[in-house]
C-alpha cells in the first residue's frame, strides 16, 4: 500500500544513507523488545489539545504549539507519519507567491526547514537550489515582475533575467520562446515526509504525544465548545481540537453532531519521476517553474520529477472517502499527455531520458485557491488547517506558526484574514460546488490573474431579486461571497472583448462605460444593487442590546433614534474586526450594515462577544432586504416625488435613518448614505417590494437623467474620497487612529470598549503606520500598467509600504492609490512613529511591476474640490474636516 | 497523391444518413432511438443496397443490407421490394381486405412503409408498376389463404423472402413488353444479393439473413466494456452446416463439385442469393429465356455461361434463416454489414469501437509502464497517437462513418492511420476493388430505458 512509493524511492537511491523510516524510527524508540507488530500506547485520557493528522501541517502545528510552550498535546494520524500528500508531494519550497500572506509563509518555511537537520537530527533533503519562473509572454512577466516588487521589499532575493541567462542557470532549458523569467535564489527543494518526520521528531521531544494508526471519529461538543475527540482507540477529553485532515478535512469537519464547514475538495495531481540522466543532473540545478506550460521540474536523484496543473483537472472523492483508496490511485498517462508535451518543449534533450514512474497524488484545493486556517465559527476551540492547494511544504512551516500563535495568543502575528476559516459560510459548502470550483481553481494555479479576474464556476447562487431585470439591460457580473454583483452595465451595443481577450494588466476595455457612470453618479443619479452587504438586526427588551454595543463599538451609539453611525468594532489591539454602519432604529433595536464577506465572521464575533441574554435577540437580516444605493445630486429629487416627503438636509440631514414609503411601498428603510461620499439614500427594501420600487425608482428618475451603475463605478467614487473598505484596505492590524478615523471613535463616551486602551495608547504615543492616499503624477493611463494592489510604495528612495487598493479617478483624471506608509530607521530598520510631517515631507513612488511611478501622498481628501459641487456631502465629510 | 482530411470526410461521408426516432411528449416510446448508415464504395457503381423503413400497419422497424454480385440489379430490387413482401405478410386479414378494396375501387391506399432514404438511395420509377402487380398478387393470394391465425414475425420474414425471389424469377421468365423493363427483369434475375434484415418491435428483435452479410449485437458488460454477439449465421463455405445443408440436397455423386475454392459450384461465394437464376433454373429454362431475351444478353458471357457440374438445380436459395432475440437493457446496438466490413475488422472490435463512440467513452486500456524501459520520447509518441485516435471519434457524427473510418484506416495498432486512410481512399477505380469491397452499415441503437420498461412488464 503507502509504502509502496518509498519503496521505490529505496530502490534507486544511490545514497544508503537515509532516515529510517518514521514506524521504525518509534519502534526504537519506545522499545527494543518489540520487533513484529508494535503494542500501541494507550491513548491518554485527556489532553489540552488534540491534532487530526499527521502530516506536514499538523507536524508542523504540534511543532509550533510545542514551541509557543503548550505541552499537552496529542497528534493523532489515521495511519503512519507522512502518508498522505504529504508522502507524495514534489517537496518544493518556494517564496514566489503573489499572496503577500502566502509569501510570507513560504518564506518562514524555507528558514525553518534550511535549519531543521540541525535542529532534530533528521534528515530533511534541503537543497537549495533556487527557482527559475519562465515567462512566454509579455503579461506573464509583468505578473512575474509583481512578485518580483514584493519578493526585494521583504528582502527575499530575486531577480528578473533574459532568457539567455535562463540557459546559463540551467543547460537543458529551450529558451527560443521565453521573453524573460524570475530566479529566486533562495528557493529550496525537500523531502516533504523527512520535513514532516523531523517535526514530529522535535514535537515529540518537546512534549507532544504522535499516535499512528488511530483515526477520529468524531469531535464532541458541548455548548459550542470542543469537550473531546472520539476515536477508535477510544475517548481523549480536550479543550481544543485542531482538523488537520488535509483532504479529509471536509468529512471529519461534518461527522460531529455540530457541523464545522471546511470548503476543501481533492483532485487528482500527477509528476514524473525518471531515471537519472546519463550525465546526472547537479543537485544544486535550480528548480524551474514554466506556468504558461502548466509544469514544474525539479532535480530529482539525477533524473528530473516534473508534474504540473492542466487544464481539465479530476476531481476526486466527491462523494466520501470509501469510493477509493488514496494508495489506490492509478497512473494515468493519456491526462498526462500535454504536460508531458510541454516537458518536452521545454526540455527537449529529455527524450531519451527513461521513465521511473507516473505518480498520482491527490491534492487538496479550496474555492478561492487560498489555504484554510483558524477557528470554526459554529464551535469555539475547533481549529482548521487544511487546503493548502497543492502549496502544503511551501505553506506547512509558516501557516503552522500562525495557527499555533492563533490558538496560544488568540490572535497570529500577521493578517491572516486572507486565509480565515470564517471567510466561507455554509453557503460554500456544498458538494457539487467545491466539486465544479476546485476544477476552476486548479487549472488557475498556473494561469495568469490579472486585475479583477473572477471565478467563472459556482456562480449565481445568491443573487438579488433585480438580477433578471439588471442581466437583461446589460450587467456585467463578479462575485462575492456567492453573491452576484454588478460590475458595470454595457450600453446597449456596445460589445466587449470577449473575457479572454479582456484580460489586462493595462487600460481595461470598460473604463469608458464605468467613466459615464461615475459622471452619472455626480451630476445626476444612478441606481447600485447593493444587496449583498451583511445586515444584522439586534435588538433586546431592555437597554442590553445598547450597553454591549456599546462595549463592542468603539463609536458612541447612545445617539438618538434615527440616526446613522459609522463604527467598528476592534479587538484588544484596537484593529478592525468590522468595520459598519448602524442605525438605532428604535431605543432598543439596532439595525447593523457590513460588509458581504463578513457575514460569517463578524456574526461569531457579536456571538463570541455579547452576554448570553435571553433577552437579547441577534438576527441575519441579510437575505431579507434589497438594498438600493441611490447615489448622486437629483436622488433627493426622485425619493421625494416618489415618497410625498420632505426630504430636505432640514429633513433629513446626513446619516440619518428613517422608515417611509416610496411608490406603493411602505416600510421602506431609508438611510442617507451612499459609502461613497457622494450625496444620495440607501434603501432596504424588503424583498418583495424590490422589484416594484426598482421600477418606480427607474420610472421617475427617468426625467433627471437616471440610470444603472455598478461597483466599479462605486469603486472609483470611494477610493478618490480616501473611503477605506475592511478586507482590502482594513484588517484586524489597522486601528481607526492609523487609518484618520479617530473622529469615529469616542475615546470619552463614558463606557469602557474594547480596545480603548490600544487606542489611548496610541493617541498618546502616535502610530506606527499610516493609511495613506497617493496620486500617481507621471502615470499615463492609456499606455502604462495599471496599479492593483500590493504594490511598493517607497519614500525618498526608501521602501515605506504597500498599497491595500486603487482606482482610477474620473474627477482627478489620475490614478488613486491607498495604502500604508510605515517609518523605519534607515540604520536599524526599526519600526518608528509615523507623524503627519513624516508623510508630508517625502518624494513618493509607487513600484508597479518594477517601474516607478511619482505621487503625490495625502492624509486627507481633496475635499475642496468635492464639497464645492454640493453642500450635503460636507456632512458626510465631516470627520475629517474636524481634523 | 495524397488526400488532406478534409478531403477524406467528403468521401467517407458522402453517403452517410441517420435517422433519430421521433419522441412523443419528451419520451421515446420506440425501442429503436435511431440508426445511423452509410456505405462506402469499391466496385464503380456499387454493388450494395440499403433500406430503412418504419411498419405504418404494423409495429416494428425494418432495416436491412443487401450485397449484390454480378451487377447491382438483382440488390437494388430487393432493396425496393423486399420490405413491401415483408409487412404484408404481417399484415392482418382485415388491413389487406382494406387495401384491396382501395386498390379496386381506386382509393387512396393505407401507407404500408415510412421509409428512411439517403437522397442517393433511388427507387426504379419504370418497374414500380409491375412491382406493383407482382405485389398486389401476393397479398391477393394471402387474403385467399386466411389462416386466420396471427402472423408470426419469423414465418412472415421468410415467406416475404421466398416470395419475393420467386416473382424475380417469373418475372424474368414471364417478360416483359416494354423492352427497358424486359432488360429489367432479365438483369435482376440474372444478377444476385444476399440481404440481411433486420425487424424490430420491442423487445422482439428478428433477423433474417441470406447470404454472408452479418447481423451483429453491441452488448455492454457491467464493468463498461464492450462484447460482440452474432445475431445472423454467414452462408458460404466456411459454414459447416451450410455446407453440409447443401450437400444434402443434391446426390452424393455431386459432392465433390458442389464446393470448390469454398465457392459454390466453384464460382459463387454466398450459399444463399436473392436473384442468380444461373444456380436456381434449369439448363433448358436458361438457354431458352437468354435466347428469347434482348441483345446485350447474348452479348453477355457471363449471362450464357453454364456453371460447371450442374446437374440437380436449383443450387442455391434465397430462403433466410432467422434468429429470434429478445432485447435486454445490455443491449446497446444492432450493426448490420455487408462482407466488406467482416472481411477487415472482428467483430470485438467492430462492438467496442461503436460502442465507446456511442456512450463517448473511450476505453482504452490504459497505459502502465510497469517494469518496461521507455523513454519520455516513446511515451509521448505513444500518447499523441492515442490522443489522435480518440479526436477521430470526434470528426464522425455518424457511427456507421466512424466505423468505416476504421474498416479502411486502421494500422497494425488498431488506430487509424490518416496516411493509410488516404491511400486506400484515393485508389483509382480498377483497383479498389483489389484492395477493398464495398462496405455498407447500418448501425441501430436501442433504448435501454424503453426496453428495460418492456421487459418489466413482461
Amino acid at each position: 500500500g503507502a509504502g509502496m512509493f518509498l519503496h521505490l524511492l529505496s530502490r534507486v537511491r544511490r545514497r544508503p544513507v537515509r532516515p529510517p523510516r518514521w514506524s521504525a524510527w518509534m519502534r526504537c524508540r519506545r522499545s527494543a523488545a518489540s520487533t513484529a507488530e508494535p503494542h500501541p500506547i494507550p491513548l491518554p485520557a485527556q489532553a489540552q489539545v488534540v491534532i487530526c493528522g499527521g502530516g506536514i501541517t499538523g507536524t508542523s502545528v504540534a511543532y509550533h504549539l510545542s514551541k509557543l510552550g503548550w505541552k499537552d498535546i496529542v497528534l493523532l494520524e489515521q495511519g503512519r507519519l507522512a502518508a498522505g500528500t504529504t508522502r507524495f508531494c514534489a517537496g518544493i519550497v518556494s517564496a514566489a507567491r503573489p499572496v503577500a500572506i502566502e509569501l510570507k509563509m513560504a518564506d518562514y518555511s524555507n528558514r525553518l526547514y534550511e535549519q531543521l537537520e540541525q535542529e532534530t537530527g533528521v534528515t530533511t533533503g534541503y537543497m537549495k537550489t533556487g527557482s527559475i519562473s519562465l515567462a512566454q509572454t509579455q503579461d506573464r512577466l509583468i505578473s512575474l515582475k509583481r512578485i518580483a516588487s514584493s519578493l526585494n521589499v521583504m528582502g527575499i532575493p530575486c531577480e528578473i533575467i533574459t532568457p539567455k541567462q535562463v540557459a546559463q542557470l540551467h543547460p537543458l532549458i529551450n529558451i527560443h520562446d521565453l521573453v524573460g523569467a524570475m530566479h529566486v535564489p533562495g528557493d529550496a527543494l525537500v523531502s516533504s515526509p523527512d520535513v514532516s518526520l523531523a517535526l514530529a521528531t522535535a514535537a515529540s521531544r518537546n512534549g507532544v504525544q504522535i499516535h499512528e494508526r488511530t483515526s477520529v471519529s468524531h469531535v464532541l461538543v458541548q455548548k459550542g465548545r470542543v469537550t473531546g475527540v472520539e476515536t477508535d482507540r477510544g475517548h481523549i477529553s480536550c479543550q481544543y481540537f485542531v482538523n488537520c485532515a488535509g483532504q479529509w478535512a471536509y468529512e471529519l469537519g461534518l461527522s460531529g453532531e455540530e457541523h464545522v464547514s471546511i470548503p476543501v475538495h481533492a483532485c487528482e495531481h500527477f509528476y514524473l519521476l525518471t531515471y537519472p540522466l546519463k550525465e546526472p543532473l547537479a543537485s544544486s540545478i535550480p528548480t524551474i517553474v514554466d506556468p504558461d506550460g502548466r509544469i514544474y521540474i525539479r532535480n530529482w536523484q539525477g533524473g528530473i520529477l516534473s508534474g504540473g496543473f492542466e487544464k481539465n483537472p479530476k476531481p476526486l472523492f466527491t462523494e466520501g472517502r470509501n469510493q477509493l483508496e488514496i494508495q489506490n490511485l492509478q497512473e494515468d498517462w493519456d491526462h498526462f499527455e500535454p504536460l508531458l508535451s510541454a516537458l518536452l518543449r521545454r526540455m527537449p534533450d529529455l527524450e531519451a531520458l527513461q521513465i521511473m514512474q507516473l505518480v498520482n497524488c491527490p491534492e487538496t484545493f479550496t474555492p478561492d485557491m487560498r489555504c484554510i486556517m483558524g477557528e470554526s465559527p459554529a464551535v469555539r476551540g475547533y481549529f482548521v488547517l487544511a487546503g493548502m492547494n497543492s502549496a502544503g511544504i511551501s505553506y506547512g512551516g509558516g501557516a503552522g506558526k500562525y495557527l499555533a500563535e492563533w490558538m496560544v495568543n488568540g490572535y497570529p502575528s500577521e493578517n491572516v484574514w486572507p486565509l480565515d476559516l470564517k471567510r466561507f459560510g455554509s453557503l460554500q459548502s456544498s458538494r457539487t460546488f467545491l466539486r465544479h470550483r476546485v476544477m476552476e481553481v486548479m487549472p488557475l494555479i498556473c494561469d495568469l490573474k490579472v486585475p479583477r479576474w473572477d471565478f467563472q464556476t459556482g456562480r449565481q447562487l445568491r443573487t438579488s431579486p433585480l438580477y433578471d431585470r439588471l442581466d437583461a439591460q446589460g450587467a456585467r457580473w463578479m462575485e462575492k461571497h456567492g453573491f452576484e454583483r454588478v460590475k458595470y452595465f454595457v450600453p446597449p451595443g456596445k460589445d466587449l472583448l470577449d473575457l479572454d481577450q479582456s484580460k489586462t494588466f493595462y487600460k481595461p476595455d470598460w473604463f469608458d462605460i464605468v467613466g459615464s457612470e461615475v459622471k452619472c453618479c455626480k451630476e445626476a443619479v444612478c441606481v447600485i444593487d447593493m444587496s449583498s452587504f451583511t445586515k444584522f438586526e439586534i435588538s433586546s427588551t431592555g437597554d442590553q442590546a445598547l450597553a454591549s454595543l456599546q462595549y463592542l463599538f468603539s463609536n458612541d451609539l447612545d445617539v438618538p433614534v434615527g440616526h446613522v453611525v459609522h463604527t467598528g468594532m476592534l479587538n484588544e489591539q484596537g484593529g478592525y474586526e468590522n468595520d459598519c454602519s448602524i442605525a438605532r432604529l428604535s431605543k432598543r433595536s439596532f439595525f447593523m450594515i457590513s460588509p458581504t464577506d463578513q457575514q460569517v465572521h463578524c456574526w461569531s464575533w457579536l456571538k463570541n462577544h455579547l452576554p448570553s441574554d435571553s433577552n437579547l435577540t441577534m438576527e441575519d437580516v441579510t437575505w431579507k432586504y434589497t438594498a438600493l444605493n441611490l447615489i448622486g445630486p437629483r436622488a433627493v429629487d426622485v425619493l421625494s416625488e416618489l415618497s410625498y416627503a420632505p426630504i430636505t438636509p432640514d429633513h433629513f440631514p446626513s446619516l440619518f435613518c428613517k422608515e417611509m414609503s416610496v411608490g406603493y411601498a411602505n416600510g421602506i428603510r431609508v438611510m442617507s448614505i451612499t459609502h461613497t461620499g457622494e450625496p444620495g439614500f440607501m434603501l432596504y427594501i424588503p424583498i418583495e417590494y424590490a422589484l416594484h420600487v426598482y421600477n418606480e425608482v427607474m420610472n421617475m428618475g427617468q426625467k433627471y437623467g437616471i440610470r444603472n451603475a455598478g461597483y466599479y463605478a462605486l469603486r472609483s467614487l470611494r477610493i478618490e474620497k480616501f473611503f477605506a473598505f475592511w478586507g482590502q484596505d482594513l484588517d484586524a492590524f489597522t486601528t481607526p487612529m492609523e487609518c484618520g478615523r479617530e473622529f469615529q471613535v469616542k475615546l470619552e463616551k463614558g463606557m469602557e470598549f474594547i480596545g480603548q486602551e490600544a487606542l489611548l495608547e496610541q493617541k498618546q504615543h502616535g502610530v506606527y503606520k499610516r493609511f495613506t492616499m497617493f496620486i500617481l503624477e507621471d502615470h499615463d493611463t492609456d499606455m502604462d500598467l495599471w496599479p492593483w494592489w500590493g504594490e511598493p510604495i517607497f519614500r525618498n528612495g526608501h521602501y515605506v509600504g504597500k498599497t491595500t487598493s486603487s482606482a482610477y479617478s474620473y474627477t482627478l483624471e489620475r490614478h488613486v492609490c491607498l495604502g500604508f506608509v510605515q517609518h523605519f530607521d534607515e540604520k536599524t530598520g526599526e519600526e518608528l512613529v509615523v507623524t503627519t510631517d513624516f508623510i508630508n515631507q517625502g518624494e513618493y513612488e509607487i513600484d508597479i511591476a518594477g517601474q516607478r511611478f511619482q505621487a503625490k501622498a495625502k492624509l486627507y481628501p481633496f475635499s475642496s474640490l468635492f464639497t464645492q459641487r454640493r453642500r450635503k456631502d460636507e456632512v458626510e465629510l465631516s470627520g475629517y474636516q474636524r481634523e | 497523391f495524397y488526400l488532406t482530411p478534409p478531403q477524406v470526410n467528403s468521401i467517407l461521408k458522402a453517403n452517410e444518413y441517420s435517422f433519430k426516432v421521433p419522441e412523443f411528449d419528451g419520451k421515446n416510446v420506440s425501442s429503436v432511438l435511431g440508426f445511423d448508415s452509410n456505405q462506402l464504395p469499391a466496385n464503380a457503381p456499387i454493388e450494395d443496397r440499403r433500406s430503412a423503413a418504419t411498419c405504418l400497419q404494423t409495429r416494428g422497424m425494418l432495416l436491412g443490407v443487401f450485397d449484390g454480385h454480378a451487377g447491382c440489379a438483382c440488390a437494388q430490387a430487393v432493396s425496393e421490394r423486399l420490405f413491401y413482401y415483408i409487412a404484408v405478410s404481417l399484415l392482418p386479414h382485415e388491413t389487406l381486405l382494406e387495401i384491396e378494396n382501395a386498390v379496386e375501387s381506386g382509393r387512396a391506399l393505407l401507407p404500408i412503409l415510412q421509409w428512411h432514404k439517403h437522397p442517393n438511395d433511388y427507387f426504379s420509377k419504370e418497374a414500380s408498376k409491375l412491382y406493383f402487380n407482382s405485389l398486389r398478387t401476393y397479398w391477393q393470394e394471402l387474403i385467399d389463404l386466411n389462416s386466420g391465425e396471427t402472423t408470426d414475425v419469423k414465418e412472415a420474414l421468410i415467406n416475404a423472402f421466398k416470395r419475393l425471389d420467386n416473382d424475380i424469377s417469373l418475372e424474368a421468365q414471364v417478360g416483359d413488353p416494354n423492352s427497358f423493363l424486359n432488360y429489367l427483369v432479365l438483369r435482376v434475375a440474372f444478377s444476385g444479393a444476399t440481404a440481411c434484415v433486420a425487424h424490430v418491435d420491442g423487445v422482439d428483435l428478428h433477423v433474417a439473413n441470406t447470404g454472408d452479410s452479418r447481423a451483429m449485437l453491441g452488448v455492454q458488460e457491467e464493468d463498461g466494456s464492450w462484447s460482440a454477439v452474432n445475431l445472423s449465421y454467414d452462408h458460404n463455405a466456411q459454414n459447416e452446416h451450410e455446407v453440409e445443408r447443401v450437400k444434402m440436397e443434391h446426390p452424393r455423386s455431386e459432392e465433390k463439385s458442389l464446393v470448390k475454392q469454398d465457392r459454390l459450384l466453384g464460382l459463387l461465394m454466398p450459399f444463399r442469393a436473392f436473384g442468380d437464376v444461373k444456380f436456381k433454373w434449369s439448363i433448358e429454362l436458361q438457354k431458352r429465356v437468354v435466347e428469347s431475351g434482348p441483345d446485350q444478353l447474348n452479348d453477355n458471357e457471363y449471362t450464357k455461361f453454364i456453371p460447371p457440374n450442374y446437374h440437380t438445380p436449383p443450387y442455391l436459395t434465397a430462403e433466410p434463416e432467422v434468429i429470434h432475440h429478445k432485447l435486454r437493457p445490455q443491449d446497446k446496438f444492432l450493426v448490420l454489414a455487408t462482407d466488406g466490413l467482416w472481411e477487415t475488422m472482428h467483430r470485438q472490435d467492430v462492438a467496442r469501437i461503436v460502442g465507446e463512440y456511442l456512450t463517448g467513452v473511450h476505453h482504452q486500456q490504459p497505459i502502465a509502464v510497469g517494469g518496461y524501459k521507455v523513454t519520455l520520447g516513446q511515451m509521448h509518441g505513444l500518447l499523441t497517437e492515442r490522443r489522435a485516435r480518440i479526436s477521430s471519434v470526434f470528426e464522425d457524427q455518424n457511427a456507421a462513418t466512424h466505423l468505416i473510418r476504421h474498416a479502411v484506416g486502421n494500422n497494425e495498432f488498431g488506430a487509424v492511420d490518416h496516411e493509410r486512410l488516404s491511400k486506400m481512399l484515393s485508389l483509382p477505380e480498377e483497383l479498389a476493388r483489389m484492395y477493398r469491397d464495398d462496405i455498407t452499415i447500418i448501425v441501430v441503437q436501442f433504448n435501454s430505458h424503453v426496453v428495460g420498461a418492456c421487459q418489466s412488464e413482461q
